[in-house]
């Protein structure tokens, strides 16, 4: 695909998953190369020692940034990105991994102090464990926060407020209230496939079916138009007369 | 009878323990909301432990309740100092997602209006670390510039600070011509003057430098490993600029120096911005000199919607701006992380998209979480007024770190 966007160019993806995967062997579960950007998914377990192959012998000196992502429907919901960028090389790679809310993640602060903030921004954010961190303490949300509100079961109004009372003179925690109800609009298209019924189409679901019949009613014939006879009669009648009649008008 | 030395009334029998202080959340050397408990040792500084997200705002989760447009907007408000760099990573990343290729007008108006971010930006910096410092004119008469900066703002999008201007394709309106010679006039004449009248003031002056000179030394390789991007990183000299390396619109076009520091210290940082001044300056002025004319924004009626008056006339065009201001246009389904160099660093966009109208989840990477993580080893050993030179060293605003 020819590149027509004008993000940053960093140097040719060309050859290295293969160098890569070859270099980690059978750690590497998965990659990819999409949107001009390369994906590696490597075992959970083994990602210090993957950090470390690629700062030491693969020039990526520096780990930017991690992020969380959460996928409600996955066994293992969330996943764990490294972005690395080798200053040397002028290219940039994203190390992922899968992890549960019971399944810690080894630390990478051995690698890169910096990994301690960002590390526990994930664990403050998804309730991801990392193993090893000395200091994995909340770090965005207030203090004595319960929960992990970047997960996407976690509402986006939260559950408590927080206020600074006249009476007590102090900030009092409470429940949310909201004055008016959070507007969510959806404003896919219900013709391309919308997740939610439309409206009306509940009741089709709701009807009970009709009761069996002994004898079906068809209207093979033109007599069983259920019309009574007089319109039996008519309907027999040859369509020639019928049309005869109709240029009388 | 021998002299009796006079003896200390703490001699002997007492222990001096270390005591912690609060600096912050509420100290207008802190930048904004920053807590920082230090532990010290009489003046000198043994422990800080920064805490930070009393700004957080949860914009990382709005942004997964709003269509790509929508979303925008929250880009203004990460870094208000420069509002305008935040906007340029999360537009480049949808559109290097949708693969959309941006017309070269509105690429050199990008890089122009950045260029005029990153001036803005540094004069608050500047100004404000000269102040920590203890100097009160340059702050003032840096924000002369600053305010004129905000009027180019405003003559552009309307808007002073959160411009909304850069869009996904383009930008959202073409700039008159009288706004461009206006800026070429100020470049020529006002910028310089009231800039290099301030500097005059404070590069060599004894006492700024006896504030800044040798302190929080950083090596090259804790750079690296700390993470440090932009004026951090080029302080400690490293010639690291995403601008150069790897260019995006029209950068690779532009004729510029990378400044870097040789000392790695607060001074050399604070020289590093100064020079950066100058070099966006030489920027602007070549995209002033090549401006192209032509569109403004991408042609490509799925994502960028059309004109108001073209609006009026065709029935299409109706269609295609309901369906792009309500449902907002899809993008295709994968994962990009777009960084470019804002005034302060590496401001980055993970951007993931299951092929919806909004986006699945967009992790933002704030310049000051890597620098500000660091303030414990730049800062040991340091005395107590040493942190808020370090501080406006590190150019930190807490709308972008908290996020």
């Amino acid at each position: 695909m020819t590149v027509l966007h004008s993000a940053p160019k960093f140097a040719s993806n060309d050859g290295v998953i293969e160098a890569l995967s070859v270099a980690l062997g059978d750690v590497v579960v998965a990659t990819k190369e999409e949107h001009g950007e390369v994906v590696l998914t490597v075992a959970r377990d083994q990602i210090e020692n993957v950090l470390r192959l690629l700062r030491d012998h693969h020039e990526y000196q520096q780990l930017m940034e991690m992020a969380g992502v959460d996928y409600p429907s996955r066994a293992e919901r969330f996943e764990v990105v490294y972005m690395l960028l080798s200053v040397t090389k002028n290219h940039r790679l994203m190390v992922k991994v899968s992890a549960a809310e019971n399944t810690p993640v080894p630390t990478v602060t051995t690698l890169w102090p910096n990994a301690g903030w960002l590390e526990r921004e994930v664990f403050d954010m998804y309730g991801v464990i990392f193993a090893g961190n000395p200091d994995l303490r909340r770090i965005l949300t207030d203090y004595g926060f319960e929960g992990h509100p970047f997960r996407k079961d976690f509402p986006l109004t939260g559950y408590v407020e927080l206020r600074y009372s006249e009476e007590d003179k102090r900030v009092v925690y409470e429940p949310v209230k909201l004055a008016q109800d959070l507007r969510q609009f959806d404003f896919m298209s219900p013709w391309e496939g919308a997740e939610y019924v439309l409206p009306g189409d509940e009741k089709v679901a709701q009807q009970p079916a009709p009761p069996p019949v002994a004898e079906p009613k068809t209207t093979e014939k033109k007599a069983d138009t259920g019309a009574g006879d007089k319109a039996n009669d008519k309907a027999a009648q040859p369509s020639g007369d019928k049309s005869e009649k109709g240029d009388d008008k | 009878m021998s002299i009796q030395l006079e003896q200390s009334p703490t001699t002997g029998d007492e222990v001096i323990t270390n005591y912690t202080i609060n600096f912050g959340p509420q100290h207008p050397a802190a930048h904004g909301v920053l807590r920082m408990v230090m532990e010290l040792d009489g003046e000198i500084i043994e422990r800080i432990d920064p805490h930070v997200g009393l700004l957080h705002r949860g914009t990382e989760k709005l942004i997964e309740h709003k269509t790509y447009l929508q979303a925008l907007p929250y880009f203004d408000r990460l870094d208000y100092c420069s509002p305008l760099a935040m906007e340029h990573s999360y537009v480049l990343a949808i559109e290097k997602m949708l693969n959309l290729e941006v017309p070269i007008r509105a690429q050199y108006l990008r890089v122009l209006f950045a260029e005029l971010t990153r001036i803005c930006n540094h004069m608050l910096n500047i100004g404000s670390h000269v102040m920590d410092v203890g100097a009160m004119t340059p702050n003032l008469w840096l924000f002369e510039i600053r305010e004129d900066c905000l009027n180019f703002f405003e003559r552009a999008s309307g808007a002073r600070m959160h411009s909304a201007w850069f869009r996904p394709g383009g930008v959202h309106q073409d700039v008159p011509l009288k706004l461009l010679t206006d800026i070429a006039d100020w470049l020529d004449t006002r910028l310089p003057t009231l800039f290099e009248d301030a500097m005059s003031l404070v590069v060599d002056n004894r006492i700024f430098k006896q504030r800044n000179v040798d302190i929080a030394l950083v090596s090259k390789e804790d750079a690296l490993a700390w993470g440090f991007s932009g004026p951090m990183i080029r302080g400690a000299g490293i010639p690291w600029d995403i601008r150069k390396a790897q260019p995006y619109d029209v950068y690779d076009r532009m004729d510029f120096e990378i400044p870097v520091g040789t000392n790695s210290d607060c001074y050399d940082r604070f020289m590093v911005r100064v020079e950066e001044v100058r070099q966006s300056a030489r920027i602007m002025k070549q995209c002033l000199a090549e401006m192209p004319e032509g569109p403004i924004a991408s042609d490509d009626r799925k994502v960028v919607p059309p004109k108001r008056g073209e609006m009026k006339q065709s029935m299409e065009s109706l269609i295609h701006h309901f369906k792009l201001y309500t449902e907002g246009f899809h993008v295709p389904a994968g994962e990009v992380y777009v960084a470019t160099e804002s005034p302060k660093g590496e401001f980055g966009v993970y951007l993931v998209s299951d092929g919806s109208n909004k986006p699945y989840r967009c992790k933002i990477r704030p310049t000051a979480f890597s620098h500000l993580q660091a303030m414990d080893f730049m800062s040991k050993g340091h005395m107590l007024p040493d942190a808020t030179a370090i501080l406006g060293a590190i150019d930190v605003v807490f709308g972008e770190c908290d996020r």
